[in-house]
Parts: C-alpha cells; sequence; structure tokens
C-alpha cells in the first residue's frame, strides 16, 4: 500500500514537472478537453433546463387531472380514424357530471379565439374559455381580484368573465377590471374576476392570455351547442385513484356514446401521465443526440491527448530506460504516464467548468437553469476518463519498452 | 561465494532474417569485492554481457546466479525488483533526470524500493556526501559540469547499497582529468568492500580494475588479472 502511495506521489511530481516543461504543448493539448467540457457541460445544462421547464409546465396539467377529449394525447393512431370519432358533447358531459361517484370535480372545457376589447384598448386572438362553476377547482388555481363564475351564473349562462392575469393587466393597467364591461368579440359581458398568474404550457401556450365565460353562454354566441367538440376534465379525489377514476368515467362515457360492448373507446382519456412519457421519450432521443454531437468534440481533444502522450513517451525514452534500469516495474511506469494524461484532462475538465460557468447563466436567461452539481462531477469524472482512456495506449507502450533498446535510444 | 556467477552463457537475436550469436557459451564468476573490467571491441559482445549481468536482458540459453539466486528465467518485473536492490548502473551519458534536482535524481532507485521520504532523503544525503557532492543536493544536473554529473551517477548507483556497481563507459564522456577523478572514486569505492563490474573498451581504464575479462566475438578471450594496475590518489580519498 505504502509502496503505491509512494510510487503515485512520484508520479505526480513526474508528470507536473513533464506539463511545466511543456506550457505551450500542454496548454494547446488541454484547450482540446476544455472545448470538449465546455460543450458537453452546456449540453448537459441545457437538457437540464428543458427537463425543468417541462416539468414546471406539465405540473400545470395536475397529476390528478382526467381529460377527456375526442384525440389521444401522444398520438399513435390512425389520424383519419380519430378525425371520424363523433364529437364530445354538452350532453356526454352532462352524463358525467350525473353519473360519476368516484370523482371529486366535473368540469366542461369548450374554447375559441377572439379579440377582447376594453374602451379603446384592445388584445386580439385571446383564447375565450366556455366553461362552468367547477373549472378553478379542477384545474386548481386561484384568484387574484373578484370572484369565479357561481353556479347560478354558470347554469344561466349570464353574460359574466373571468379575465386571465395577462389580459387584465392589458386592458386595466391602472384600473379596477372588477364590473368593468369588456366586449368578447362581438358580445358584451361583465368582469367579475381575474385568475392569478398561471406561466405558460410547455412554453407555448400562455395560460393567462384567456377569458373565462359561462359555457351555455358560450355555446350560444361563439358556436353552436350541437355542433361545437368540447372537453370533459375530472379531477379524481386523489393520485392513486385515478384509474379507479378513469375505469369509471370511461364506462359512463360508452354508455351514453352508446358503444357495443365490442366497438372501441371513440373518445380519450389523456392524463398528464402520457405527456410525460411522450415527453421522455423525445427528450431523451434529443438529450442522446445532443449529448454524443458534443461528445465528439471531447472525443477529437482525448486524440490530441493520446497524439501527445505518444509524443511525450517518445522523448522520454531514455528517462523510460533509466526509470526501468533502476527498478521502476511496468505498473509504476502505467502509471506514471496514466497520471500525466489524466492530470492534463482535469486541468482542461477544471478550466472548462470555469468557462462553462458564466454561459450557462447566459442560458439561464433564456430557458430557467442553472449548471446542477452533478453536471460538474460528471465533467470532471470524464475529463479524468478521457485522459486514462486516452493515455492508456501511449503509456502501455511505455511500460512494455525494452530497458536496453530505451537505454541506447538517441 | 561468488556474487555472480555465469554458466555457458548465449545470446542470440534475430536481425531481419539474420541470426546474431552475441554470445557464444560465456562462463564467468566474480566474487566479493571484486573489482572487474570486461574489455572488448565494440561488436564483441560486451554490451549484451554487460545487459544480461546488469539483469536488464536475459540469456537465450546458460544460467546466471546473482547471489545465489537465479536470474535467467525471471520476468520483467522479476528482473525490475533485482536490479532496485542487487545493481547500481552507472551509465557513459550519465542518464540525470534534467527536470529534476540532484538530490531527487539519487532517490530514484528509493522511490521504486518503497523507501518512505524522510528515510529516502537521508540515505540520498549519505550517498551524495559520500561522492562529495553534499553542497550540490538542490542544483540540477545543468548547473553541474561533468565530473559532477557522474557523480552524481554514482550516488544514485550506491543509495541501495547493491551487491554490485556496474559501469558502463563511465569515463567516455569525460575529459581525462576528470575520468581519472572518478576512476579515484570507484577505487576508493571498491577500498570500502564494494564489488565493481567495468565496461570499457579503453586498455587505460581498464587498468584500474584488478581483474580483466576480454571479449571477442562473443567468447572469453581471456580472463587475468590486471598488470601493470594503476592506482590514482584523488583528493576524495584523501578526504574520505
Amino acid at each position: 500500500m505504502r509502496h503505491y502511495f509512494i510510487e503515485f506521489k512520484e508520479g505526480l511530481g513526474f508528470s507536473f514537472r513533464a506539463i511545466r516543461a511543456n506550457k505551450m504543448r500542454s496548454a494547446l493539448t488541454t484547450l482540446g478537453i476544455v472545448i470538449g467540457i465546455v460543450s458537453v457541460t452546456l449540453m448537459g445544462t441545457a437538457i437540464e433546463g428543458l427537463n425543468g421547464a417541462f416539468n414546471a409546465s406539465i405540473a400545470k396539467l395536475g397529476a390528478d387531472v382526467l381529460y377527456v377529449q375526442k384525440f389521444p394525447w401522444g398520438g399513435g393512431q390512425d389520424w383519419w380514424m380519430l378525425r371520424n370519432r363523433p364529437d364530445l358533447t354538452f350532453q356526454n358531459a352532462k352524463a358525467v357530471a350525473r353519473d360519476v361517484t368516484i370523482a371529486d370535480k366535473v368540469t366542461v372545457v369548450t374554447g375559441t379565439q377572439a379579440t377582447v376589447k376594453y374602451g379603446q384598448k384592445y388584445v386580439e386572438g385571446v383564447i375565450i374559455i366556455g366553461t362552468d362553476n367547477q373549472f378553478l377547482e379542477t384545474v386548481g388555481s386561484d384568484l387574484a381580484l373578484g370572484r369565479f363564475l357561481t353556479q347560478q351564473e354558470s347554469d344561466g349562462g349570464r353574460p359574466v368573465c373571468v379575465l386571465g392575469s395577462e389580459v387584465a393587466s392589458s386592458l386595466f393597467p391602472n384600473e379596477n377590471p372588477l364590473g368593468k364591461t369588456v366586449k368578447l368579440g362581438n358580445f358584451t359581458y361583465r368582469a367579475i374576476g381575474v385568475v392569478e398568474k398561471q406561466g405558460s404550457l410547455l412554453g407555448v401556450e400562455s395560460l393567462d392570455n384567456r377569458v373565462y365565460v359561462p359555457a351555455l353562454r358560450f355555446f350560444g354566441e361563439f358556436t353552436n351547442r350541437r355542433h361545437s367538440n368540447i372537453q370533459i376534465w375530472v379531477k379524481a379525489p386523489s393520485k392513486t385513484m385515478l384509474d379507479d377514476t378513469k375505469e369509471e368515467l370511461r364506462g359512463i362515457l360508452r354508455k351514453t356514446r352508446h358503444l357495443a360492448p365490442r366497438d372501441p373507446d371513440n373518445f380519450a382519456i389523456n392524463q398528464q401521465e402520457i405527456l410525460i412519457q411522450t415527453f421522455n421519450t423525445i427528450g431523451g432521443v434529443i438529450a442522446a443526440v445532443g449529448l454524443f454531437i458534443t461528445g465528439l468534440s471531447l472525443f477529437v481533444g482525448g486524440i490530441g491527448i493520446m497524439n501527445i502522450m505518444f509524443v511525450s513517451v517518445t522523448e522520454r525514452t531514455k528517462e523510460i530506460g533509466l526509470r526501468k534500469a533502476v527498478g521502476a516495474p511496468r505498473r509504476t511506469i502505467l502509471m506514471q504516464f496514466l497520471i500525466e494524461a489524466a492530470a492534463l484532462c482535469l486541468m482542461g475538465g477544471f478550466i472548462g467548468l470555469a468557462i462553462a460557468y458564466p454561459l450557462s447563466l447566459i442560458i439561464d436567461t433564456v430557458l430557467p437553469t442553472s449548471m446542477p452539481l452533478s453536471v460538474v462531477f460528471i465533467a470532471i469524472l470524464i475529463s479524468l476518463l478521457v485522459g486514462v482512456i486516452s493515455g492508456f495506449l501511449p503509456a502501455f507502450r511505455a511500460s512494455r519498452m525494452d530497458p536496453v533498446d530505451a537505454l541506447r535510444y538517441e | 561465494m561468488s556474487v555472480i556467477k555465469l554458466s555457458t552463457i548465449t545470446k542470440m537475436y534475430q536481425m531481419g532474417t539474420e541470426e546474431v550469436h552475441a554470445l557464444r557459451g560465456v562462463s564467468l564468476e566474480i566474487g566479493k569485492n571484486e573489482y572487474v573490467a570486461i574489455m572488448g571491441p565494440s561488436g564483441s559482445g560486451k554490451s549484451t554481457l554487460m545487459n544480461i549481468i546488469g539483469c536488464l536482458d536475459t540469456p537465450t540459453a546458460g544460467l546466471y546466479e546473482l547471489n545465489g539466486l537465479n536470474v535467467s528465467d525471471m520476468n520483467d518485473n522479476q528482473l525490475a525488483k533485482v536490479r532496485n536492490k542487487e545493481i547500481g548502473f552507472v551509465f557513459q551519458t550519465f542518464n540525470l533526470l534534467a527536470r529534476s534536482d540532484v538530490l531527487h535524481n539519487v532517490e530514484l532507485p528509493l522511490i521504486y524500493g518503497g523507501i518512505g521520504s524522510t528515510e529516502r532523503k537521508k540515505m540520498a544525503k549519505e550517498a551524495l556526501q559520500r561522492v562529495g557532492l553534499g553542497d550540490r543536493m538542490t542544483h540540477k544536473p545543468n548547473e553541474l559540469s561533468g565530473g559532477q554529473r557522474q557523480r552524481v551517477a554514482v550516488a544514485r548507483a550506491l543509495v541501495t547499497r547493491p551487491s554490485i556497481l556496474l559501469a558502463d563507459e563511465p569515463t567516455g564522456n569525460l575529459d581525462s582529468k576528470t575520468g581519472e577523478e572518478i576512476m579515484g572514486l570507484f577505487e576508493d569505492l571498491h577500498r570500502e568492500g564494494n564489488t565493481i563490474i567495468l565496461v570499457t573498451h579503453e586498455a587505460d581504464i581498464a587498468a584500474h580494475a584488478h581483474r580483466v575479462v576480454r571479449i571477442h566475438d562473443g567468447k572469453i578471450e581471456s580472463d587475468q588479472p590486471s598488470k601493470d594496475r594503476k592506482v590514482i590518489l584523488t583528493p576524495t580519498s584523501q578526504t574520505a
């Protein structure tokens, strides 16, 4: 043990003297590893950020909410078949609301786009959501101001609306929106509340650029009740009850949609899980490809190390001969050169991390992320590994040298 | 008991398609505290013989016992261990580590012998003092003269207290005056009980030894005590 320690210390001294003696060469060789580590760690950070962003936004879907829709998330089936399915109707929703026993909340959701106006101000492309008084509790959001639709307003299809926070701040920058009259498309509504800021779903669709109105009014004004495709959102009492809720829901829907026992479902019950699975598959592939491509630069860096280690071994042939003559066994020579290669790569790794860290702060402005500690450790481990792997062949050659030939080498 | 016992050693090399017989049945015994010179022109096989004696190479056939230990069939790592313990090399070109100071150069064999730092430094200092370089320990080899460098190499060879000191043309890169000094140092070391084997092609240098073995065409041509032995008294031998 002590033996190894003494030899290890000599190996360290050996490699640092060698690196110091060839500063320029060492720096240039290390540069390859620096670039490799910078690109790999930044890629890792970006992937981590992407995952984080996805998880944060997917959380808004709620792990315990089932989304009954015409189309399944994640696709996979023939689109033409799906398209020919009958739309989900308000009757379906009513049947679910009436018959469901396990579910906690059931709400109906339908939507369209319209321009929302207040006085001279207007916002284009706002999503108008037709829903009922259960909506807020189903999705688990809170209000920033006022109140949500009441059951009376919902059942009676009253012309009242609840604004998303983005719409509210655009139309009412300095005013209290409560009680104000806004125009949704051509129709007049009274604002009764503002939903708390929600952020966006998958970084694409803003959940705050919305206005919520009673579904019954929505059908009359924006679409025809009979020809509108709606969604039914159902909140299970808990995540563990999700499967039971789903089964019950399926039974009710099959009955109300008059499906024979052998017919396949002509609706989809979607849940957060499906998106997570889809994302994990796609995200995994993107991460693998990204890391592979950036890993190539690290590979090139490793080749540089191997090349310079061969030079280093050849240069010191005579020294190797001497060390062998005075009793260095093969493993010691091997270790000395491995340490040198690993030291070069570790230096590259640390410099690379020092460069990558401020760059990751730049990524952070686009994609909220921070360089995770795991990436730091993996980067150091990888640079060590690259050193050992690319140093092995030259070190092995050195360790196998015949002392007689090595001593005679000029 | 003899330190070195070679029995009908042969060594063959493959040079391209040709077989070269470097040694053709060499038998030689060298006892403790002998001072032997191995002489021969280039191509005679004396370097091969030296490599085998120094355990840097193994014979094709024949038996080599070093201190009663059969080293002719050992593998690389076993030979490395034997070299570390039993043999001190002095080379024509000194072979010092240019980037390390004198002390570290002398410590080197002890590092591979697994000796701890404190003990190592102490032994290296003693060896350096023995060759008269106790005041040059922190110098780098390029800050020393040729003679001083060879003394460092001698200190490195001595530091493990080996059974044999094997010197290959130790004065080949030195002017005649410094060469004489080094030979004086060897004489002192011999007087102190070391076994010394000197490999040279210069009769002048071989004349310092007590016994001269001449090699020619891979065979021992003659083996006799040195007739007109040279004895030098150097400043080191006087102060030692």
